[in-house]
């Protein structure tokens, strides 16, 4: 019904208009009134409507400052975003000044200079000196503006200094980790053949982990062995399209384990003991006045972790490492105080397309300051936004990776754990000793590479 | 060579006689003229659908979540079940809508129309150097528009991975599904364009070299064919690089390659590619994609200029150095590629290098600004249509130009790359500026393609109505982004949790812009009504109805092949003899000789 009454107003709009046209064209007939021709009264018209489009345009821009302003998203509250701010507002000086001058130049001139009878117009072809200015001016200009914005970039892209605290930002769809490198400060090492979405999602790199990975990809689920059985099963019958699906799939499997292989060939455990300390959160905590060195990776698409508040923006590229550092330089309380809203909070969110719920990526941030931050690295409970919370932080290497983010003890420090878990083992060796005696010759079992 | 003979024709006098069987004359024409409108239809065509695409998605940012009959009407419960636009379809507009502007509407619409159009009539040719590429031009061009068409269409949607379809998520069918049939089709879609696109620059090449008349120098050409001719020459050494980029991207989509793959692991399923790099991807694309920007403006700067000098009754200030910066953009233009990657990983180094080179291209944008406000300064001006549509290009040259001047500053960029200021400032300067400037060269050479008037009234509204809607549509995007708002978003539900009053604002700032663009979309049924309508049913033009100098209007009214029906006109002067001191009328068209004593500018 709706559709049907559009459809006819647009009909009628449109037999109006022709309408019109007509006794239009028959009236400019009878006055003999060219199209060409343009007449003084139009021209005029045009003209004071040219110099109310200024107004106009002038006016609705100083509104919406007034009402919306540059920074819509508050103070820069990053040591380089108070930077990038002073140096983004010196530009929107400039920037704007150049905006009403030359917009105003354009629009008072069309009104002006609109065609007055019996005024003819002044031919003047060109004029090396005036041209000589407005080409010497703006490169002044913009010399400088190219001189401050480097010297800002190469700060801003400069190496972080060693002791920066390294978090990483794994990225996929649609959502974010921050993984920390913990005491010893350094980030594991990973492979993207190691992921376990239950155990490893990070795709860590220990010797445990190229093991568990070999298993899963040999017996797993739809690994390997399981898929040849299904695929010799005479009793299941596949669609030929399906078939070489399956049969694509199992080719892959067998170049990536081949590969696996190869990496415990040359594994020496030596990365081992830099993922024991791991973890990962999936808020992204970070410290005021602490030097961060961020690095991002993503694991099927790019995405982008953009935080518009820190003003700190960085691609997550797959099979690559990008990284950004930033130094926060307000906490988010101090942050809800200036705007005056309890319920503000940073965010990262994701700034490059990259599927249906792009829009929907994203990861809450908290800048916490000195001593409630080290209380949330050492794991302790704590009260944040009025709820006590142990945000998500655990050890990732352990036998049974699964569950065990979130299940250690978060009250004790990582050396006394270590502690535990050597005495742990030293017990169930004793056990095993005593029960039987060909866990060995199982161990030597090594699959061929 | 086809010049030649259509030469020897010209004495005969015969062109009006032998009869063009309507195949020939309206399908297979090979007539530049009739390929130049053909060209105008199909951009018309291919604008509407990606305006409509536009308001479609302009409605779910401003009424998120809330049902909508038209959303319904037009994309059915597949794709907008019961009445919401799906998320997955919000991006195939949005892609889509951009691929046709910048592509089928702004290059193979304006460069194609008016480059085929003004080309032979301005240099004083009979036609184009080989009518029979210019044909095949045109045809691939409609091939390549009807499968993008077509691509709307397709089960699994459109391409989703935006115009600039970065891989990894334009290979990877499993992580969005427009990366099935639909980017199949956009990837043949736009291989076939950029080969109807290189046609037709070289035959554009070829004919300002090689066809131009007696007596018109490169110096005395007009500013639209030197506009013309360096766009085509962008194109000639830009497009083949897209396709080299298409065709790596079909071979990892296809053959297993890894171009721009490297260790994914999508839907749970591992992929073996290891080694390729997205980057080079984008190093590729953008090696396109920034002279595409100019491919767009130029032929829009060009226009403007003729229609200016023309309506100001006065000379265009500072003609050598308006062709100098045609030239120094064009050259810029294809070193500041990076200014779209300084957060993707590129090296910094490499980063402050573009920056250098991006700025400078302010340098003679500004000049050409400034010659235009210098050409309309103590002029006569003449309010035709065209000449509104040329003032507000570039007032929004300038709007856009400056806001490019931060976007350009990579340690600026930072804080806003990807938000919506960005989308505001495209669509400003190359969007609207190139838009208007299509708009003015249609009014202005309306006439001279189908020898008749559009009527005047309805141009100032549409204009007025134009300019206003555009204004408002793309100043406020400066604020939305501003404020953070990324781009390519489907809503903004997600500031609920962190900033009420940001999300607050947005809405209020989205609504407005749909508000505008809904009513600039009813401003161009005044177009589109009185461009059909004048077709038919407009009063008859005179030759020369806007008393202009350039060679097109010495030619008749009525079509002939060949152009002019006696000998070619030889030209004595510049383009741009306009009020004259000494002269009777305040025109002196290009074949008139130099009086005694006269000197040539
Ligand atoms: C009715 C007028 C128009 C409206 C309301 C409109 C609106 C929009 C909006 C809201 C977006 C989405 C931005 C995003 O989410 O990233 C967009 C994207 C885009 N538009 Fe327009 N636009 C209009 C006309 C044009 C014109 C004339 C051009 C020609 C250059 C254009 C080129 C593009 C491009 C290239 C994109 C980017 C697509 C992408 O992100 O992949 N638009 N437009
Ligand atoms: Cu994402
Ligand atoms: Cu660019």
């Amino acid at each position: 019904m709706a559709k049907l009454f559009v459809l006819l107003v647009i009909i009628l709009g449109v037999i109006a208009l022709a309408q019109l046209m007509r006794v239009y064209e028959l009236s400019s007939k009878l006055t003999e009134k060219k199209e060409n021709e343009i007449s003084n009264r139009d021209n005029r018209l045009n003209a004071k409507l040219m110099l109310g489009f200024m107004l106009f345009m002038f006016i609705g821009f100083i509104w919406l400052m007034l009402e919306y302003g540059w920074t819509g998203r508050g103070p820069a509250a990053s040591v380089h975003g108070e930077q990038t701010d002073w140096l983004l507002n010196l530009n929107f000086v400039i920037v704007i000044l150049v905006f009403f001058l030359t917009n105003a130049l354009l629009f008072v001139f069309a009104w002006k200079y609109v065609k007055k009878p019996g005024v003819p117009a002044f031919f003047y072809p060109h004029n090396n000196k005036l041209e000589m200015v407005w080409t010497v001016i703006p490169a002044i200009v913009l010399a400088v503006i190219i001189i401050l914005g480097l010297q800002s970039w190469n700060e801003v892209t400069d190496e972080a200094e060693d002791k920066a605290i390294r978090v990483e930002l794994f990225s996929y769809q649609f959502d974010w980790k921050a993984r920390y490198a913990g005491e010893d400060n350094k980030l594991a090492k990973y492979d993207y053949k190691l992921t376990d979405e239950g155990a490893n999602p990070l795709a860590l790199m220990t010797t445990e982990t190229i093991d568990k990975a070999i298993e899963l990809m040999t017996t797993g689920p739809n690994g390997i062995e399981d898929m040849e059985t299904k695929l010799n099963d005479p009793k299941l019958v596949f669609s030929e399209k399906m078939r070489t699906e399956m049969e694509e799939r199992l080719a892959r499997k067998e170049q990536l384990i081949r590969l696996l292989h190869q990496m415990k060939a040359r594994n020496t455990g030596k990365w081992d003991e830099r993922a024991m300390d791991d973890f990962i959160a999936d808020t992204l905590f970070l410290c005021k006045g602490e030097n961060y060195e961020l690095t991002f990776r993503s694991k099927d698409v790019i995405h982008s972790a953009y935080i518009p508040h820190l003003r700190t923006q960085m691609n997550t590229v797959p099979g690559a490492i990008t990284r950004f550092k930033v130094t926060p330089s307000m906490t988010t309380q101090e942050m809800r105080e200036i705007k005056n809203d309890e319920n503000f909070n940073f965010i990262l969110m994701c700034n490059k397309i990259c599927g249906g719920a792009h829009y929907n990526m994203n990861m809450m941030v908290m800048v916490l300051d000195k001593p409630e931050y080290d209380k949330w690295f050492k794991g302790e409970w704590q009260e944040i936004d009025g709820k006590k919370r142990l945000m998500k932080r655990g050890k990732i290497h352990e036998e049974t990776f699964a569950h065990t983010y979130y299940k250690e003890d978060p009250t004790k420090t990582y050396p006394e754990m270590q502690a535990e878990k050597a005495a742990a083992e030293a017990e169930a060796e004793g056990e095993e000793m005593e029960g039987e005696d060909n866990a060995e010759g199982q161990e030597a079992e090594e699959p061929e590479a | 060579m086809g010049a030649v003979a259509h030469e020897a024709h010209g004495h005969h006098d015969d062109h009006g006689h032998h009869e063009e069987s309507f195949v020939s004359k309206y399908i297979f024409s090979q007539d530049h003229k009739m390929i130049g409108k053909q060209f105008l239809m199909t951009a018309v065509f291919m604008g509407v659908v990606a305006m409509l695409l536009s308001i479609l998605f302009r409605i779910q940012l401003a009424w998120p979540g809330e049902e909508s009959e038209f959303l319904s009407f037009f994309l059915g419960s597949e794709w907008a079940p019961n009445g919401v636009l799906s998320e997955d379809m919000y991006l195939g507009l949005v892609t889509i809508h951009g691929t046709i502007m910048v592509f089928f509407l702004l290059t193979g619409g304006l460069s194609g129309t008016f480059s085929n159009l003004l080309i032979p009539l301005q240099v004083g040719a009979r036609d184009m150097a080989s009518g029979f590429l210019n044909m095949l031009s045109y045809w691939f061009f409609f091939i390549s528009s009807v499968l993008m068409f077509v691509s709307l269409f397709v089960e699994t949607g459109p391409a989703m991975a935006g115009w600039t379809i970065y891989p990894p998520l334009s290979a990877l069918p499993t992580a969005v599904q427009g990366s099935g049939m639909g980017m199949t089709l956009w990837l043949f879609s736009m291989s076939i364009f950029i080969a109807s696109s290189l046609i037709g620059s070289l035959n554009y090449i070829v004919t300002v070299l090689n066809l131009r008349t007696k007596g018109m120098s490169m110096t005395r050409l007009p500013l639209t064919i030197w506009a013309f001719f360096v766009t085509a020459i962008l194109g000639v050494l830009s497009f083949p690089v897209l396709l080299s980029a298409a065709v790596l991207l079909m071979m990892d989509r296809m053959a297993g390659t890894s171009f721009y793959l490297s260790d994914i692991i999508v839907q749970g399923e591992m992929l073996t590619q290891h080694g390729g790099s997205p980057l080079l991807y984008q190093h590729l694309f953008w090696f396109l994609g920034h002279p595409e920007v100019y491919i767009v403006l130029l032929p829009a700067l060009g226009l403007s200029s003729e229609i200016i000098s023309t309506n100001s009754r006065k000379p265009i200030f500072g003609y050598r150095a308006m062709i100098g910066s045609i030239l120094a953009i064009g050259f810029l233009s294809f070193i500041v590629w990076g200014h779209h990657m300084f957060v993707t990983g590129m090296n910094p180094f490499l980063g402050s290098v573009f920056v250098f080179t991006t700025l400078l291209i302010a340098i003679p944008s500004a000049v050409k600004v400034f010659n235009y406000i210098t050409t309309l300064w103590k002029g006569s001006i003449v309010y035709t249509p065209a000449m509104l549509f040329a003032i507000g290009l570039v007032s929004t040259f300038i709007t856009g130009g400056v806001t490019g001047i931060i976007l350009a500053d990579s340690a600026l960029d930072i804080a806003i790359h990807d938000t919506y200021f960005v989308v505001a400032h495209f669509h400003i300067v190359m969007g609207m500026s190139a838009v208007l400037g299509m708009f003015a060269g249609v009014y202005h050479w309306f006439p001279k393609m189908y020898g008749r008037m559009l009527n005047t009234r309805l141009g100032y509204a549409h204009f007025w109505i134009t300019l206003v809607g555009a204004y408002g549509v793309f100043f406020p995007m400066h604020f939305v982004g501003l404020a953070g708002a990324p781009r390519r978003y489907y809503d903004y539900s997600v500031y609920e949790s962190f900033d009420g009053n940001a999300l607050e604002m947005m809405m209020d700032l989205n609504v407005i812009i749909t508000i505008f663009a809904i009513i600039a979309a009813f401003g161009q049924i005044l177009f589109l009504f009185n461009f059909f309508y004048s077709i038919f049913r407009g009063p008859k033009a005179p030759q020369n109805p806007w008393r202009s100098n350039t060679l097109e209007w010495t030619t008749p009214v009525e079509h002939i092949h060949g152009n002019w029906p006696g000998e070619l006109p030889t030209v004595h002067r510049w383009p741009y003899d306009y009020s004259k001191p000494g002269q009777e009328e305040d025109f002196v068209p290009q074949d008139v000789p130099l009086a005694e004593g006269e000197e040539e500018h």
